[in-house]
C-alpha cells in the first residue's frame, strides 16, 4: 500500500534590529521585538491557527488514519510561546491524538552542522529536550536545518543515537532513482533517509495557485491520481513544506485549506495511506545507499547551500561566528548563551545572499540589500564577541581555561563536602558537649 | 544613419562629467558599423580625438562672409579640419549676421567653458547651428544639456529633422529645487519642442515628467556607462603614507553633492574609532564653510583637504582610497562611483543619485542618513570580507556597464524617430 508522508516545519528567526557601530560596547540587545512580534502574530492568524484546527479535525475525523508530522525549530517555539502561545496548545491537542510526530533539528535553526559538530549534538539535544517537555513524546527521527545534509553529518547523527533522518531528494544526488523509497546513508548503512518527493510538494507549496501552470486548477483528486499512477513498487510519497504554505505561501483564499480537506478522502479511495515520518522508516526496509559527498539542502534550484556560503560575506560571517563556538560553551552567562543561539539563526546568512540581484532583494529579507544585512549582523556580532572575551581573559586559550574552570569547579565541590564534613563534626561535638553537660 | 550632435564640452578639455558622457556615447555609438557623427561643440583645441566622430567647431564657422585666401585657411585651421570645409560652411551663411562681433574669418569667438555671459553664448551657438544644419546632411539631431537645445531646435527648424535631446542634469537638481527661471525656460521649451526626450536615469525622467510636464511616452532612461580605465591609468600604484585606511569624497564640494553629510558621517566615525582617516577632494563655493565645520567639530586631525585635482590626480587620490563616498543630494547620475569601482574601491552611494539604480555591489544609503553612512564607512574598514567582496563583485559589475549597450538604446530611439516619419 502506498503511504503520503506529511511533514511542516515551522521556523522563525529573531530579526535583529538595526544595530548601528555606535552601538558596540553599549548596548547589548539585539532583537527587533516588535517586527517579530508582528510578523510571527501574522502567521500564527493566517496559518498556523486555521491549520492546526484543521489538521486536528481530519486526524479526529478519520480516527488516526490521517497523520503529520512537525519540526518545530527552537526559535520558532520561543517566539510562539511569547507572542502566540495558543499556537503551541494546538501542537499540544495534536500530539494527544497520538497519531501527530514531531520531529527534532537544531534548537537554533543552526548551520552548525556544517562548522561545529559538538554544537550542533547540544543544539539537537536541547532541541529534543525541549520538545519532549512540551509535547510529551521523545523525537525519533532528525531533520537538519533546510534538510542540509551531507555524508559527514550522516555519521554525526548515526553517533548521536538517532536511525532515522530526513532530507532533500536532490536530483543531482538521486539521477535514475526515484525519492519514493526508503533509503540509508552511504556512510552509515544503519541510517534510515526519507527523501523529499520535490515535484509532489512543490505542487503544493508553489504551484498550487499559479494561474499559469498547465495543471491549474490543482484539485486534491487529481493529486492523488498522479500518486496513484506511479508504479506499484514506489511505496513512501515525502510531502515536505513549510508549514506557511497553509494559509500564508498560499492564502486561503486560493482553496489550499479545503484541497487539504478532501485529499484523505480520495487517498483512501485510491488505497494510500499516510503515514509519519518515523512510521514509514519503521515500516520499509532501505532500497539503497545514498552517497552525497556535497553538502545538499531543500533551497533554490541548485538545491545546494550557497544560499547561505555562496559569497564572501557569508562565509566570513559565519567563521567569525564559530570561532568563538568553544569559548561561548565555556561560559556559565545566560543571556550571553541565548544570544548565542539566536545568532546562529540561518536566516542572518540568507539575507546576506547576493544570489537574488536582479531578481531583487533575498526574498523575506527585513535589508535593503545583502551588504546591509552583513554590515548589521557584523556589528551585533562584533558585540557579542566582546561580551564573550570579557568573560575571561583572552589571554589564557580555551584548553588552559577549560583546564582551570574544572580545577575550579572541583575545588569547589571539594570545599562544599569538607564544609559539610565540619557541620557534621561540630554537630557531633556539640552533641557530645550537652550529653556531657546533662550528665 | 547620420546624427548631428550638439555638445558643450569634448574631452580631452572637460570641466564637468557632460563631456565624458557625451563622448562616451559616441564613441559607444561608432561601434555600430553605419552610425556616423557630427559633433558640434563651441571650441575645438585641436587635440581632440576624431578617429570616431567629425568634430565641427562653432568657432570655426562663419556667419559673416569674408574673402580668405587659401593659404590662410589652411595655415588658421589644418589643424582643426580640412580646410575646405570652411569654405562650404561659408556658402550656406543664411542671413547678414554684420552687426554681430566676429573676426578676421567671419566667426563668432567662443569661450567653451561656462562664463558669467554664458546665455549669449548660447545664443551666438545657435546662429552658428543654422549654418552647420544647411551644410551638412544628417538623419536626426541629438543635443546634450541646455546650453545646446536653441542650436538643435534651430537645426530642426532648419532641417525638418527629428531631434532628440540628452537631459544629463536638470535646473532642478543644481540648484536644489530652486531653478533659475531663464534657464527653466530654455529647458521647457527645448523639451516641449524635440521629437524625444533621453534622460541618465529615472530619477531625471520624473523630473523631467513631473517639474516639465513631459508626457511619459516622449521620455526613455538611458543609464550612462563608463570607459575602461587606459593601461597608465591602471597602472598607477596606492601612494597613501598612513596605516589608517582612507575614505574619500571627490566632487566639487557644492550643495548638489551634499559635503556636509560627509563630515557629519566624519564625525561620527572618528569620535568612535581611531583607524579611519577622511579625505575631501575637490573645491567648490562650500569649502571654506566644510573647513570650519570641521574644525569646529575638533576632527580636523584626522579629516583633510586635497583642493581641485585634475587629470591623473583623481586616479591617485582613488587609488589610494579604501572607501569611496558619494553622499550626493540631487544626482541625475553620477559617473564617479563606477571609477571608484574600476579602481577597485569600494563605494557609499546615496539612493538620490541615478547611478544608485544600476549599481548592486556598492551600499546605498539615503544622503541624509548620516548613521547608515557612518556604519557602512566603519564596516567596509573594518570587515574585510565587506570590503573584499565589494571590490571583486563591483570591478566584474563595472566591467559589464558599457557604452556601447547605451548607444544600441540610442540607435533605438532614432530608427523609430526617423523610421515612424
Amino acid at each position: 500500500m502506498k503511504t503520503i508522508c506529511f511533514y511542516f516545519q515551522i521556523h522563525q528567526p529573531f530579526r535583529l534590529k538595526r544595530y548601528r557601530f555606535f552601538n558596540i560596547g553599549r548596548d547589548h540587545y539585539y532583537f527587533d521585538d516588535y517586527a517579530n512580534e508582528d510578523i510571527l502574530q501574522q502567521i500564527a492568524a493566517r496559518s498556523f491557527m486555521p491549520a492546526n484546527r484543521m489538521l486536528l479535525d481530519l486526524v479526529n475525523q478519520y480516527q488516526g488514519k490521517f497523520k503529520v508530522a512537525f519540526s518545530i525549530s527552537g526559535m520558532a517555539l520561543e517566539q510562539l510561546e511569547i507572542y502566540a502561545p495558543e499556537v503551541i496548545d494546538g501542537f499540544r491537542e495534536l500530539s494527544k491524538t497520538g497519531h501527530v510526530e514531531f520531529l527534532t533539528e537544531t534548537y537554533a535553526h543552526s548551520l552548525s552542522s556544517l562548522f561545529d559538530p559538538e554544537e550542533f549534538r547540544n543544539q539537537v539535544k536541547h532541541h529534543a529536550e525541549r520538545i519532549e517537555v512540551l509535547f510529551g513524546q521523545k523525537p525519533t527521527v532528525v531533520r537538519n536545518t533546510e534538510l542540509i545534509y551531507n555524508d559527514d553529518i550522516a555519521e554525526l547523527v548515526y553517533d548521536m543515537g538517532y536511525t532515522k533522518m530526513i532530507t532533500e531528494g536532490a536530483k543531482h544526488v538521486l539521477g535514475w532513482k526515484s525519492p519514493n523509497y526508503v533509503y540509508q546513508a552511504a556512510s552509515q548503512p544503519k541510517l534510515k533517509l526519507l527523501l523529499k518527493n520535490s515535484r509532489f510538494s512543490d505542487d503544493i507549496t508553489y504551484r498550487f495557485s499559479n494561474y499559469s501552470w498547465n495543471e491549474y486548477p490543482l484539485t486534491a483528486e487529481k493529486f492523488i491520481s498522479w500518486i496513484a499512477a506511479t508504479p506499484p513498487e514506489e511505496k513512501v510519497f515525502n510531502l515536505f513544506m513549510n508549514y506557511e504554505t497553509l494559509g500564508n505561501i498560499q492564502p486561503s483564499h486560493t482553496g489550499i485549506f479545503e484541497f487539504i480537506k478532501a485529499l484523505p478522502r480520495f487517498a483512501f479511495e485510491q488505497e494510500i495511506g499516510f503515514s509519519t515520518p518515523g512510521e514509514a522508516m519503521e515500516n520499509h526496509e532501505p532500497v539503497g545507499a545514498i552517497s552525497v559527498p556535497n553538502s545538499i539542502s531543500w533551497s533554490d534550484e541548485e538545491r545546494d547551500v550557497s544560499a547561505w556560503l555562496g559569497n564572501k560575506l557569508q562565509q566570513s560571517a559565519l567563521k567569525s561566528l564559530y570561532k568563538v563556538g568553544e569559548r561561548v560553551r565555556l561560559c556559565t552567562d545566560r543571556r550571553l548563551k541565548h544570544d548565542w543561539l539566536y545568532l546562529q539563526t540561518s536566516d542572518h546568512f540568507y539575507y546576506m545572499s547576493t544570489k537574488h540581484f536582479g531578481g531583487g532583494q533575498s526574498p523575506f529579507s527585513p535589508y535593503m540589500s545583502p551588504y546591509d544585512a552583513f554590515n548589521n549582523y557584523m556589528n551585533v556580532l562584533s558585540d557579542f564577541i566582546a561580551r564573550v572575551e570579557a568573560q575571561y581573559p583572552d589571554t589564557v586559550d580555551n584548553e588552559e581555561l577549560n583546564a582551570l574552570l574544572t580545577t575550579i569547579h572541583n575545588q569547589e565541590k571539594e570545599i562544599k563536602r569538607l564544609q559539610m564534613e565540619l557541620k557534621t563534626v561540630i554537630g557531633t561535638n556539640e552533641k557530645q558537649l550537652v550529653e556531657k553537660v546533662k550528665k | 544613419m547620420k546624427a548631428l550632435m550638439f555638445g558643450w564640452e569634448f574631452p580631452p578639455h572637460i570641466l564637468g562629467g557632460l563631456g565624458t558622457a557625451s563622448y562616451g556615447l559616441t564613441r559607444g555609438m561608432a561601434q555600430q558599423p553605419d552610425m556616423e557623427t557630427i559633433f558640434v561643440i563651441p571650441k575645438p583645441w585641436g587635440d581632440e580625438d576624431q578617429s570616431f566622430a567629425r568634430i565641427v567647431g562653432a568657432n570655426t564657422t562663419p556667419i559673416v562672409w569674408r574673402d580668405i585666401p587659401w593659404e590662410m585657411a589652411r595655415s588658421r585651421l589644418e589643424k582643426f579640419m580640412d580646410p575646405r570645409e570652411y569654405y562650404w560652411r561659408r556658402d550656406n551663411i543664411y542671413a547678414d549676421f554684420s552687426y554681430m562681433h566676429t573676426n578676421d574669418l567671419g566667426c563668432i569667438e567662443f569661450s567653451g567653458r561656462y562664463p558669467s555671459n554664458i546665455l549669449e553664448e548660447t545664443n551666438n551657438y545657435s546662429i552658428v547651428a543654422g549654418v552647420i544644419a544647411r551644410t551638412y546632411e544628417f538623419d536626426v539631431i541629438h543635443a546634450h544639456d541646455w546650453l545646446t537645445y536653441p542650436a538643435g531646435l534651430h537645426a530642426k527648424s532648419v532641417s525638418g529633422k527629428p531631434m532628440v535631446i540628452h537631459v544629463h542634469a536638470t535646473e532642478f537638481d543644481r540648484s536644489r529645487g530652486k531653478p533659475n527661471p531663464i534657464v527653466y525656460n530654455i529647458e521647457k521649451d527645448g523639451m516641449d519642442n524635440c521629437d524625444h526626450i533621453i534622460c541618465v536615469s529615472d530619477l531625471t525622467r520624473r523630473t523631467v515628467i513631473e517639474n516639465y510636464h513631459q508626457p511619459y511616452w516622449k521620455v526613455t532612461t538611458v543609464h550612462n556607462a563608463v570607459d575602461p580605465l587606459s593601461p597608465e591609468i591602471e597602472a598607477i600604484e596606492r601612494i597613501s603614507g598612513v596605516q589608517e585606511k582612507v575614505v574619500t569624497f571627490l566632487g566639487r564640494i557644492t550643495m548638489q553633492k551634499g559635503p556636509e553629510f560627509f563630515v557629519d558621517a566624519a564625525t561620527q566615525v572618528i569620535r568612535k574609532t581611531d583607524h579611519i582617516r577622511f579625505v575631501m577632494a575637490g573645491s567648490g563655493d562650500m569649502m571654506d564653510q566644510m573647513i570650519r565645520l570641521v574644525a569646529e567639530r575638533g576632527i580636523a586631525h584626522k579629516f583633510h583637504f586635497t583642493g581641485f585635482l585634475r587629470g591623473k590626480q583623481v586616479y591617485e587620490m582613488l587609488k589610494s582610497s579604501d572607501v569611496y563616498v558619494m553622499p550626493s543630494v540631487s544626482e541625475p547620475f553620477g559617473i564617479s562611483p563606477l571609477e571608484a569601482m574600476q579602481c577597485n574601491v569600494p563605494s557609499i552611494i546615496s539612493y538620490q543619485s541615478g547611478c544608485s539604480e544600476i549599481l548592486q555591489n556598492v551600499i546605498k544609503t539615503d544622503y541624509w542618513d548620516v548613521d547608515a553612512m557612518a556604519d557602512a564607512i566603519y564596516s567596509i574598514c573594518t570587515y574585510p570580507a565587506m570590503a573584499e567582496h565589494l571590490k571583486e563583485e563591483g570591478k566584474i559589475e563595472v566591467d559589464n556597464i558599457k557604452w556601447e549597450d547605451a548607444g544600441l538604446k540610442v540607435r533605438k530611439i532614432y530608427d523609430n524617430l526617423v523610421g515612424g516619419r
